[in-house]
């Protein structure tokens, strides 16, 4: 069992393309890290790097406290989950598993134990003299990742291991992928660019926009917290309202309401950002409170989705998720936006404000 | 066209050592080609679907060449190596050359790189991914390759008769000279015979490489 680090890893295919941009991360032993970001961030490149598919043009892939950079792939004990899921169409389910472990000249006996063990994990009993092409998309999925476990790895590589199946499969197998990963010691990597994947997976999240880091941390914090505009847009779902905001004295203006700026804040413009979820109907003793026609409503079964254009500046919506039971009226509907809910962000350089 | 086929029986039976030494000659005329082809053709072949440079000088030559009749090359290698048996395999050679290439270069080219990657990225070293994965992935292809090959050298060997390096062909052109469709049928249908045989039986070796569920095209 190893640590993994990357050290300022850089890859650049060309002086415009450059993916992954001076990256920072260490992963330990039973951890699981998934990278998020929209496509073309720079995540496969990432595994890639990692996993000695590609060479970075700078930095360092440490594993354990060995530099691996200069090795090929074989001398690093990696395991991969690709999202194509690149079976051996020629071998049968037993032999794309065992695949996996026939470069370690280990006795036939301890591979055929393996295999039994790791596709009794997975339910792959009843498949194994199968070939690839007589499965379905599901069970392809299964043996890519039992070809994958049956290493005992160093370091795990998942790249959207999901993303080729159908929603309701998906969300299955997100469970089975969270019970299976929970079991393993090694530090693993998960690439998504579906952030519920993200957000119920890992226990530590990196979020990458356009080769850089933008915020690492537990996604309850990475929820809670957004380091900046970026992240607080991309997780989240349904999106987080934000509003860039020109301030007045100490307050802001959104539409016809005006909003106290938290203490000690001097920047000249800002961005306010609330949760769909978090905007409330007013109660008692609510301070905040902004109000809107609703010219959208969209049921989402226990919660409706409310868009409202805000009282004073129709080109502002306001979106909120809010209890199927609740009454409400469509004219002039009034929201309590709590102030702890509320994120400010600086409108230049859009980083959060403390 | 019956006593045409009694005659050349007759024939073949009273000339038997003679029809005899000319298959053996005609099936060396189309081991030594095939042989040359596969130990040259098949790792260019390989090299070419890792090179886009190897690639496309390679292709483009032995395109160029396929246009030149067997014929042409077998008179132009007289000069060099006279009339003889080396001159018909020269020409031989250039002819199984392509199809083994090509389909090489094809079958090769035609592994999907995920599957490629995902042998790397688990740690198969280069010679393992070649032995377990790659060439049974390109085997079925490389196979049609050599059936083609194989049928169209066993066709042309008939042309070596006219360098003076024997083979069925010899019949074939005495066939002509006295104007005796008997003794040009001692050498044709042997040779019709062969490349049947060749086709089935290569056709059969090419479905067994296939492993179910795996299509490759071509
Ligand atoms: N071999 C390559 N040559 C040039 N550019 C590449 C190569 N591989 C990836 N890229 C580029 O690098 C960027 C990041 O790609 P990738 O890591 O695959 O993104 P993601 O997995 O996050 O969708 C993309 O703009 C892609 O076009
Ligand atoms: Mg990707």
């Amino acid at each position: 069992m190893a640590k993994l680090e990357l050290q300022n890893l850089t890859k650049a295919y060309s002086r415009d393309i450059v993916p992954v941009k001076k990256l920072n991360l260490a992963v330990e032993d039973n951890e699981f890290l998934t990278l998020v970001g929209p496509s073309g961030c720079g995540k496969s490149t990432i595994l890639r790097l990692i996993a000695g598919l590609d060479q970075p043009t700078e930095g360092r892939v440490m594993i354990g406290d060995r530099d691996v950079s200069p090795l090929p792939p074989g001398d690093r004990n990696i395991a991969m989950v690709f999202q194509s899921y690149a079976l051996y169409p020629h071998m049968t389910v037993r032999d794309n598993v065992a695949s996996g472990l026939k470069m370690r000249h280990l006795p036939a006996g301890d591979i055929q134990k393996r295999v039994q063990e790791v596709s009794g994990v997975l339910g792959l009993d009843p498949l194994l003299d199968r070939k690839p092409a007589k499965l379905s998309g599901g069970q392809r999925q299964r043996v890519a990742l039992a070809r994958a476990l049956v290493r005992n790895p160093d370091v795990f590589l998942l790249d959207e291991p999901l993303s080729n199946l159908d929603a309701l499969l998906r969300e299955q197998v997100r469970a089975d992928l969270k019970q299976i990963f929970e079991d393993q010691k090694s530090p693993i990597v998960y690439v998504t660019h579906d952030q519920t994947e993200a957000m119920t997976l890992s226990t530590k999240v990196a979020v990458l926009s356009e080769g850089h880091l933008q915020q690492l941390g537990h996604p309850h914090d990475i929820y809670k917290t957004p380091a900046n505009r970026f992240v607080a847009s991309f997780i989240g779902s349904p999106q987080m309202n934000l509003f860039p905001l020109s301030r007045s004295g100490n307050d802001v203006a959104l539409g016809d309401f005006r909003l106290p700026l938290p203490g000690g804040v001097q920047a000249a413009s800002v961005i306010l950002g609330i949760r769909p979820e978090h905007l409330r109907l007013p109660q008692e003793g609510d301070a905040h409170i902004v109000s809107g026609n609703v010219f959208l409503v969209e049921n989402l079964g226990m919660h409706d989705l409310v868009s409202l254009k805000v009282q004073g500046d129709p080109s502002l919506t306001l979106r909120a998720l809010i209890s199927a039971d609740a009454s409400w009226s469509k004219e002039n509907l009034k929201l309590a936006l709590p102030p702890e809910s509320i994120h400010w962000f600086d409108g230049e350089t859009e980083q959060r404000l403390k | 066209m019956l006593t045409t086929l009694q005659n050349a029986y007759q024939y073949a039976l009273e000339n038997s050592d003679r029809v005899f030494t000319a298959l053996q000659q005609h099936l060396l005329l189309v081991a030594v080609p095939l042989a040359i082809g596969l130990v040259v053709g098949l790792p260019l072949g390989w090299w070419s679907a890792r090179s886009r440079l190897v690639s496309t000088v390679m292709l483009n030559t032995f395109n160029a060449l396929r246009v030149i009749p067997s014929l042409a090359v077998l008179f132009l290698a007289v000069p060099f190596l006279g009339l003889s048996f080396w001159s018909a395999v020269l020409a031989l050679t250039l002819l199984v050359m392509p199809p083994i290439l090509i389909s090489t270069d094809v079958a090769f080219r035609n592994i999907s790189p995920a599957i490629r990657e995902a042998a790397t990225g688990m740690g198969m070293p280069p010679g393992d991914i070649l032995k377990t994965v790659e060439l049974p992935l390109a085997l079925p292809v490389v196979i049609a390759g050599i059936k083609t090959a194989t049928v169209e050298v066993i066709a042309s060997a008939t042309l070596a008769a006219f360098v003076g390096a024997g083979g069925l062909g010899a019949f074939i052109v005495l066939g002509f000279a006295v104007y005796d469709p008997a003794i040009l049928l001692v050498g044709a249908l042997p040779v019709a015979l062969l490349a049947l045989l060749a086709e089935v039986g290569l056709s059969a070796v090419q479905r067994a490489a296939q492993p179910p569920g795996v299509r490759q095209p071509l």
